[in-house]
């Protein structure tokens, strides 16, 4: 066994365990706090199976955002766990659903034992297609040529559930600031990295957007960059949540879907299908769609986490 | 460009109106965000005949051509892209779903009117018809996409699309029962993934026709196809699967529920169906079909059971659709395999997917029933609907007509997909299918006239009513029951259409 | 073995344990995290088939490298609505617990929707 195997398993063994630990412990913020950790380990899994890009995405915004998420959440939830803890789930569900997962996992697992042979791959076809779409990062051209239309989608994906979101807000405070307001506070970390972060977080941000075309980064996780610096500012009381009925900020979260149909459309006039990039033009039409494309996700992932109007305007 | 696919050929000229089908609503639902609220209403009422035409002009192309239509997106060939494909029961699919999201949206205008200028954008109806196209753009892409993980999306986009509607009201019981729905739907998308990433490392692809000819038995598949399966019985309700139902439809406004209830499960169980009779067709052992069978019969006992308990007349219609279910299901053991029964596997794959079609009609105008009938009364409790009949006489007909389709009373197209099923099982030699039928009749005009009888006498004085109710809607829900029952008045040879662009219609034996 | 198939048997156990957690928990919360943990176990498996899948020079297949992306990014979305319909059941009832409804086929006897 070799010392990276070895690495290997002890990081798949440290995973299950805080994973099992998420699952098994009493208090529900304990089981938050475990999960982010889980979401930076599974982070480094991912780099260790040589996909950077999900790497990047899994510790944007699987472990990040998904944690700020649960955090807020868990620590507001905080009154109802005495009440849970007294529901606790018979024994005879639990044992059932045990055997159950446990039937799953093996049948899974002996999936992953016998693999078939050769593992078929489409890498070549996504390798010979690239000088078309002028990318050097074949992850990049899966989400914004090959398979556009699942990106177009999930976009869509992300405003309906924005959409579902608001539609909880009381009907009174409907079109108000989602989330608590933080207190301004004069001195702390918190303030402290609220003033340092941003700044450099925006240049990182934007730089990941541009270098996603030809090394691992790309939209995603530009954008979780910058949604990441805008929670930091107002978690710090530095600056305030808009009012979700603005005009200018309803634009910004449908600016990047729109730019991205409307590039599609224009595929039936000047290339030769829907989502078709002209030959030569894919790069720049790439481009143009991903800058909006980033300002749209950074701000409805930063929405997503601050919740439904919770103030009047 | 790697190789087209088969058996279909290159894409068609008029591939583009896939497109436009999805589009259209998915450009509605960004306009009406980006704009003011108010704009939500006009952007769908203009949106909603121009989806209604491009439904109806796939359907006619597909007609017309005999063969599937096909568009490649991005001009990036399967299996390295993806395509939108329309075969005979997706333009079926399609032009039901437009038809009953039509009259959805008429209907639910009194309800979410848009505010007038000068008034702050009101929350409901931005949200109502914002959800609305939503779900008309994933149910479309659900029965237009051609590759598994696009499906997925599509079912992810359905789900976040319907489980908003099921709060609008904002009530701590129909929050719980969005909350219900989502968790299970969850559970259903997250299993189709995981099926969805096991045919990926058996098979390179996921596109539906290159999986179709690539498919073999192994242990892979049969595990994928079994995960995909159990997910997609979550998000379509079947029994026992279905405790969220009931709750979340009966707790959503009556238009959202006529569109819950009528198309979005349909959703999920139409990709069952892709699953086992296109992607996999021999792959469905006896067994597993008697199983989904005796599942789908239990359905019918317990919902028609428990609605015939129930105290209030949406739950009452709710349980109904868990009824209703079971009877989709009832098409697997008996279209599955070929060989000397292959009649008999035809006639029972149209009877379920009739079954489906006809349903959603009748089932959209029972709750737009239920929504005209609370309106007037001010509450939907079954023991206070005495003389509504006489009140409101196009209503209670609407509703008579939905409930005889259900019941499989001639001629409707219930009885038609009802007596195909029928004369399947006994071609079959599986008479117990029958038996479940029938009794499932017998149940179904049970709590159908649980309702009808009081509506229908009582009181000879008319009621005060709490609010008038408009003829328009009421001609409205009448005309959807009528077209439930119009399906039974085609030639059955007309039903032809739905087997266009079928993948390997099986001749072999059973596994 | 690989580091693959380690990792592969490390999503398979997860997918288990967020299945589970599902399942078992009754705090609509701690559900929630059983499902993030179950899809980080269905991303585990598609990500070994992508390695597994390493070809052309690249370190692995990066058509389901994009589609695991794309499967973050859902999951996140559905995480917040989730978490926004428990955060709202709390403050309409007091109560984040989705126990406390009427059970099924109960005689409901409150008036209209």
């Amino acid at each position: 066994m070799t010392l990276a195997l070895a690495i290997d398993a002890g990081l798949a063994v440290l995973v299950l365990a805080v994973a099992t630990w998420t699952i098994a412990v009493r208090k529900t913020f304990a089981a938050v706090v475990g999960f982010v950790s889980y979401g930076l380990l599974l982070a480094l899994v991912w780099v260790r199976l040589l996909a950077v890009d999900v790497a990047l995405t899994e510790a944007a915004i699987g472990s990040g955002v998904t944690g700020v998420l649960l955090l807020a959440a868990a620590a507001r939830l905080r009154p109802t766990e005495k009440g849970a803890a007294a529901e606790q789930p018979g024994a005879a569900l639990c044992f059932v659903t045990a055997i159950l997962s446990a039937v799953v996992s093996a049948g899974l697992a002996a999936l992953v034992l016998l693999p078939t042979n050769p593992a078929p791959t489409l890498a070549q076809a996504a390798v010979a297609n690239l000088p078309a779409t002028g990318l050097g990062n074949s992850v990049t051209a899966v989400l914004l040529a090959y398979r556009a239309w699942d990106t177009l989608l999930e976009k869509v994906v992300l405003v309906l559930a924005l959409l579902g979101v608001w539609s909880l807000a009381p009907d009174a405070l409907w079109g108000g600031r989602p989330g608590p307001r933080y207190p301004a506070q004069r001195d702390g970390a918190l303030v402290f990295l609220a003033q340092l972060l941003p700044p450099v977080g925006i240049v990182v941000g934007i730089y990941m957007l541009w270098v996603g075309a030809n090394e691992p980064g790309g939209a995603f996780q530009g954008s979780t960059i910058l949604a990441a610096m805008w929670i930091l500012v107002v978690m710090a009381g530095l600056g305030d949540a808009p009012p979700v009925g603005r005009r200018w900020l309803r634009l910004v979260l449908v600016a990047g879907p729109m730019v991205f149909l409307a590039v599609g459309l224009s595929g039936f006039a000047i290339a030769e299908a829907f989502l078709a990039y002209p030959v030569g033009y894919a790069k720049p039409l790439i481009i143009l769609i991903e800058v909006p494309l980033t300002l749209s996700i950074a701000a409805t992932l930063g929405l997503l986490v601050a919740g439904p109007p919770e103030r009047a305007e | 460009m790697p190789p087209t696919l088969a058996p279909d050929g290159a894409a068609t000229a008029n591939g583009f109106l896939l497109v436009l089908a999805i589009v259209l609503p998915v450009a509605g639902v960004l306009l009406s965000f980006a704009l003011a609220g108010r704009h939500a209403e006009r952007i769908a009422l203009v949106l909603m005949p121009a989806g209604l035409g491009v439904a109806v002009a796939i359907f006619t192309g597909v007609w017309r051509a005999g063969r599937p239509l096909l568009y490649i997106m991005g001009g990036w060939d399967p299996p390295l892209g993806l395509a939108l494909r329309a075969d005979g029961l997706s333009a079926a699919m399609l032009l039901t779903t437009a038809v009953v999201i039509c009259a959805a949206g008429l209907f639910a205008r009194a309800e979410f009117r848009a505010p007038r200028p000068g008034q702050p954008e009101a929350r409901a109806p931005f949200v109502f018809w914002g959800f609305l196209l939503a779900v008309w753009a994933a149910l479309n892409a659900v029965f237009l996409g051609n590759d598994l993980f696009n499906l997925y999306v599509a079912l992810e986009i359905l789900t976040f699309g319907a489980v908003p509607l099921v709060c609008l009201d904002g009530r701590a019981e129909t929050l719980a029962a969005a909350l219900r729905y989502l968790l299970f739907a969850l559970l259903g998308s997250v299993l189709y993934l995981l099926g969805t990433a096991l045919l990926y490392g058996a098979y390179g692809t996921l596109d539906i026709v290159l999986l179709s000819g690539r498919v073999r038995a192994d242990a892979a598949t049969l595990v994928a196809a079994a995960l995909m399966t159990v997910g997609l019985l979550a998000k379509t309700a079947l029994f026992p699967l279905h405790l969220w139902l009931p709750p979340a439809h009966a707790g959503a406004p009556a238009a959202a529920s006529a569109v819950l209830s009528a198309l979005v499960v349909k959703g999920s169980f139409f990709l069952i169906v892709r699953l086992w009779f296109d992607v996999m067709p021999g792959l469905l052992s006896q067994m597993a079909a008697q199983v989904l069978a005796a599942l789908g019969a239990a359905a019918i006992l317990f919902g028609s059971v428990l609605a015939l308990r129930q105290a209030r007349l949406k739950l009452l219609i709710a349980y109904s659709t868990v009824a209703q279910i079971g009877y989709l299901f009832l098409m697997f053991p008996l279209a599955a395999g070929g060989g000397s029964a292959a009649f008999g596997s035809v006639g029972a794959w149209t009877g379920g997917m009739l079954q489906a079609i006809s349903h959603a009609f009748a089932k959209a105008a029972m709750f737009m029933a239920a929504g005209l009938i609370t309106r007037a009364l001010g509450h939907d409790r079954i023991a206070g609907l005495a003389g509504i009949g006489r009140t409101l006489p196009m209503t209670v007909f609407a509703f008579g007509l939905g409930g005889l389709s259900l019941m499989g009373v001639p001629p409707s197209g219930g009885f038609v997909a009802k007596w195909l099923l029928l004369t399947a099982a006994i071609d079959r030699g599986q008479w117990w299918w029958a038996l479940v039928i029938v009794a499932g009749g017998m149940f179904t005009g049970g709590y159908v006239f649980r309702v009808l009888a009081p509506a229908l006498t009582g009181p000879n004085d008319p009621l005060t009513l709490c609010a008038p109710v408009e003829r328009h809607r009421e001609a409205l829900v009448l005309a959807l029951a009528l077209l439930s029952v119009l399906l039974g008045l085609l030639p059955l040879a007309s039903f032809g259409i739905l087997q266009i662009g079928r993948l390997n219609i099986p001749t072999g034996v059973l596994r | 073995m690989s580091a693959a198939t380690v990792f592969g048997l490390c999503g398979a156990a997860l997918v288990g344990l967020g299945l589970y957690g599902l399942v078992v928990h009754s705090e609509p919360l701690r559900k929630i995290l059983a499902f993030n943990l179950l899809g980080g176990g269905v991303f585990l498996l598609f990500g070994v088939i992508a390695r597994r899948g390493a070809a052309a020079g690249l370190g692995g297949d990066p058509v389901p490298q994009a589609l695991i992306i794309t499967g973050i990014v859902v999951a996140f979305s559905a995480t917040a609505l989730a978490v926004a319909l428990v955060l709202r059941l709390f403050q309409e009832t007091g109560r984040a617990t989705l126990r406390s409804d009427a059970p099924v086929g109960a005689r409901v006897t409150d008036t209209d929707s």
